[in-house]
């Protein structure tokens, strides 16, 4: 892309970063949550990649690390599920103390989980549009 | 309640357009215009959860098919420009049988915003001395009902892996 999207890109990608990252630590106090926040972290990565372009050996880089979050993220929320299971003999047992309410640090293990949601969201849907939109890596003979 | 019929009516002619016009870039533009009327029918129901998620998702989808459209090709060489006469006769038909049964139908719901499940009054009186979340639909998604917002998650996971089979390069045969 021209100078003027990449610098633009630059300025603001940090804080569309940043939103996401708000978006899914406040999904228990205000709309949003981790699916929401998670698309919108994977959206900054997609303006970057966008913007800047990739060659091949970023393609690959960028899939392999977004490969690793996005089990890392699916292991998190089944972790947080087989602990509430093994510690009061529930799935999905909300075994963290609750808080006050309006509190960030509330409500238990639903930040947990929104923070394993946005992980998993973000990277599956940045290696789809990998996969799908930047094609120097895959699909090319 | 007009306000969101009018909605209706705008994304059902801008769906028509995204189907039948040739050039695949305004088709795609078209189909964002229809995902950003269902975010502002979501907006007019007081669901501002799924309003946000409907935004972000629609328009990462929107960028991804622009990407796409950039690397591929803009005409649409599978329209077929054939008369129509019968198709649109039957369609006309179910349409009419649909709009009438639909109608009898929607009568005989209970008013609009008028809750009566137990469940969700339940959900309503208990959730946040229950677990402390104060958006009540973080509460339901994730303590209530956090099983199937796993089948969910399982449903995203599988469908990654299913377009990464598509479109790998490694391990091809041919």
């Amino acid at each position: 892309m021209s100078l003027i999207v990449r610098k633009i890109a630059s300025i603001i990608g940090g804080f569309i970063f940043l939103y996401g990252i708000y978006i899914v630590l406040h999904g228990h106090l205000t709309p949003g949550g981790g699916f929401a926040g998670g698309v919108i972290i994977a959206g900054s990565f997609v303006l970057f990649v966008l913007a800047y372009g990739t060659d091949e050996s970023g393609e690959k880089k960028r899939f392999f690390i977004a490969s690793i979050f996005e089990s890392i993220g699916a292991l998190f929320f089944i972790g947080i599920a087989f602990f509430g299971l093994f510690l009061g003999s529930l799935f999905f047992l909300n075994f963290l103390p609750q808080g006050l309410p309006l509190k960030l640090l509330s409500a238990g293990t639903i930040p947990l989980s929104n923070i394993a949601i946005s992980i998993k969201v973000g990277a599956g849907l940045f290696s789809i549009f990998l996969a799908l939109a930047a094609t120097k890596y895959f699909l090319e003979e | 309640m007009f306000i969101l019929g009018i909605i209706a009516l705008f994304m059902i002619i801008t769906a028509i357009i995204a189907i039948e016009i040739k050039d695949l870039l305004a088709a795609i533009i078209s189909l964002g215009a229809v995902g950003m009327g269902v975010a502002i029918g979501f907006v007019l129901l007081m669901a501002p959860d799924l309003a946000i998620v409907q935004i972000v998702v629609e328009v990462l989808a929107l960028v991804f098919m622009v990407a796409v459209i950039l690397k591929t090709t803009h005409v649409d060489e599978t329209l077929d420009r054939t008369p129509l006469t019968l198709p649109v006769l039957a369609y006309a038909i179910f349409a009419i049988v649909f709009f009438i049964l639909g109608v009898r139908a929607l009568l005989l719901l209970p008013q609009f915003g008028v809750p009566i499940m137990k469940v969700a009054s339940e959900y309503i009186r208990m959730g946040i001395p229950g677990t402390g979340a104060a958006n009540l639909v973080a509460a339901v998604i994730l303590d209530y009902r956090a099983l199937d917002t796993l089948g969910e998650a399982t449903v995203l996971f599988t469908a990654v892996i299913g377009v990464l089979t598509v479109m790998r390069k490694l391990g091809r045969k041919w």
